[in-house]
């Protein structure tokens, strides 16, 4: 059985293009790491060094950010959507 | 503060939302008495300036030091061929005095910063955050916070968007509590790298608008504690739960934060030093390129940018996947490195020479110095 976890459009070049990818149900800390496996370059998005979720990324299962949950421990229920939100500046086209 | 009456002239102008029954005089003269002030009159700023002028907002201040180019005008439709080259609040206002000669607006020419950024912001009762960084959002917040007043927040990259109301006198979260610490440079991608598309921030910035209006006039219910998130490719709005964090520096039961604080250098932002030998201007490579040792010229953009125009003889790796395909380039070959302005291309050559690369240099100023200097058929973007 599986959850669906939602990529945000500034990490699908890591995730081959992909909008939304199915993956096996467990704690969230299982569907992340299931996600890494599935597509390496994700993990220095998500993780830093001390691999803990970096602090400007958010996760959410359902419309609950797991800080307020369990954390990693949160368990995914089947059918069950996770949302990875990054902080993004936005706005307008300045340099680069 | 202006005169709360309506005069006869404003009442055939407003008479829309004067039948509206949850509207009316009495919300229309709360507009007419209510006070916004706008950081950044781009992307998000323009629709924002255009709906709450109309709208009969009483007074607004634009903060934007930034002049309008081109480019901008895709998306920012405050703005227009006529006032490029103009300052962009300056550009704004003379738009809205022919949209709404009633709205009084304020010009703020300058950057935003931990010194003005508390008496720019205490005439007003609305803050919005419309601005494309991170040391803006972060200073925005704080002073938002401490001067108890809603921040109205918007974002946006590529085609999604985000949008909420910081208020946590009024009980909601701040954007601390949603984002604790900013991404370290390079780490996400620009918007410049990105690129959006220009209806985007029309829906972002108006959802903004629709929230300044409500708690302006105290009707209906507002965005606090909840994240609207927009995709434009799917057409769908979604909703996420925002919870204040007790622990919040700014915002939380015991702040540590109770002043401005160097936002530039919070965000990681330090001064590039100069790094002379590691750059070479465009003509300097033109002439190069003409010699029997001509340079290998490596171009890091992405595959549309290098669709619009790209130097003859150039090969192109994105500067994202440089770093897995470095097996590709020759190390004992002189390189020069180049992208759009020269910003990608320094963290390239930076990442080149961290890997052991040393006879590569940067082009000063990218393609958009090669097409002013060397070669004007190469269109500027």
């Amino acid at each position: 059985m599986a959850v669906t976890v939602t990529i945000p459009t500034a990490l699908r070049q890591y995730a081959a293009g992909q909008a939304a990818i199915s993956i096996a149900s467990g704690t969230i800390g299982e569907v992340l790491q299931g996600l890494v496996d599935a597509h390496p370059q994700l993990g220095r998005q998500l993780y830093n060094e001390q691999q803990q979720l970096r602090s400007f990324v958010n996760v959410y299962v359902g419309d609950e950010d797991i800080r307020y949950l369990q954390g990693l421990a949160t368990p995914v229920p089947d059918g069950e959507t996770v949302s990875i939100i990054p902080a993004i500046a936005g706005g307008v086209v300045r340099d680069a | 503060m202006p005169d709360a009456t309506l005069t006869n002239e404003e009442i055939r102008r407003y008479s829309r939302h004067l039948i509206l029954p949850e509207f009316g005089m009495a919300a229309q003269r709360q507009l007419k008495q209510g006070s916004v002030l706008l950081i950044g009159a781009g992307g998000l700023g323009s629709p924002l300036a255009l709906y709450l002028a109309a709208a009969g907002v009483g007074h607004l201040g634009i903060v934007d030091f930034d002049t309008v180019d081109e480019s901008n005008l895709q998306r920012q439709i405050a703005h227009g061929t006529s006032t490029v080259g103009v300052n962009k609040a300056l550009s704004a206002r003379r738009r809205i005095a022919d949209l709404n000669p009633h709205v009084e607006v304020t010009v703020i020419d300058e950057p935003i910063s931990s010194e003005n950024a508390l008496a720019l912001m205490q005439p007003y009762q609305v803050i919005i955050d419309g601005t494309d960084n991170f040391p803006t959002r972060y200073l925005t917040n704080d002073a938002a916070v401490l001067l108890k007043k809603p921040n109205i927040y918007g974002s946006i990259f590529r085609f999604e968007g985000q949008a909420t109301v910081f208020w946590p006198d009024r009980g909601g979260p701040c954007y601390r509590c949603l984002y604790p610490e900013p991404p370290p440079p390079g780490l996400v991608p620009s918007c410049a790298e990105g690129g959006v598309l220009g209806v985007l921030p029309g829906v972002i910035g108006t959802i903004q608008a629709t929230e300044a209006i409500k708690i302006l006039t105290g009707i209906g219910e507002t965005l606090a504690g909840r994240l609207m998130l927009y995709d434009a490719l799917t057409m769908r709005f979604r909703e996420l739960r925002l919870r204040r964090n007790p622990a919040c520096p700014v915002c939380g039961d015991q702040p540590s934060i109770t002043e401005l604080i160097d936002y530039q250098q919070f965000c990681g932002i330090v001064p590039e030093p100069a790094a002379a030998s590691d750059e070479i201007t465009p003509p300097a490579v033109a002439a190069w390129l003409t010699r029997d040792d001509r340079p290998f010229l490596l171009d890091v953009r992405e595959a549309n940018e290098w669709e619009i125009g790209h130097i003859a003889g150039a090969v192109r790796i994105s500067v994202n996947e440089l770093v897995n395909r470095l097996n590709e380039l020759d190390s004992a070959v002189e390189m020069v490195v180049y992208c759009r302005s020269g910003v990608r291309s320094g963290r390239a050559v930076e990442m080149l020479r961290q890997a052991g690369f040393r006879k590569v240099q940067n082009m000063a100023g990218g393609i958009l110095r090669w097409s002013a200097e060397v070669d004007p058929s190469i269109p500027q973007y």
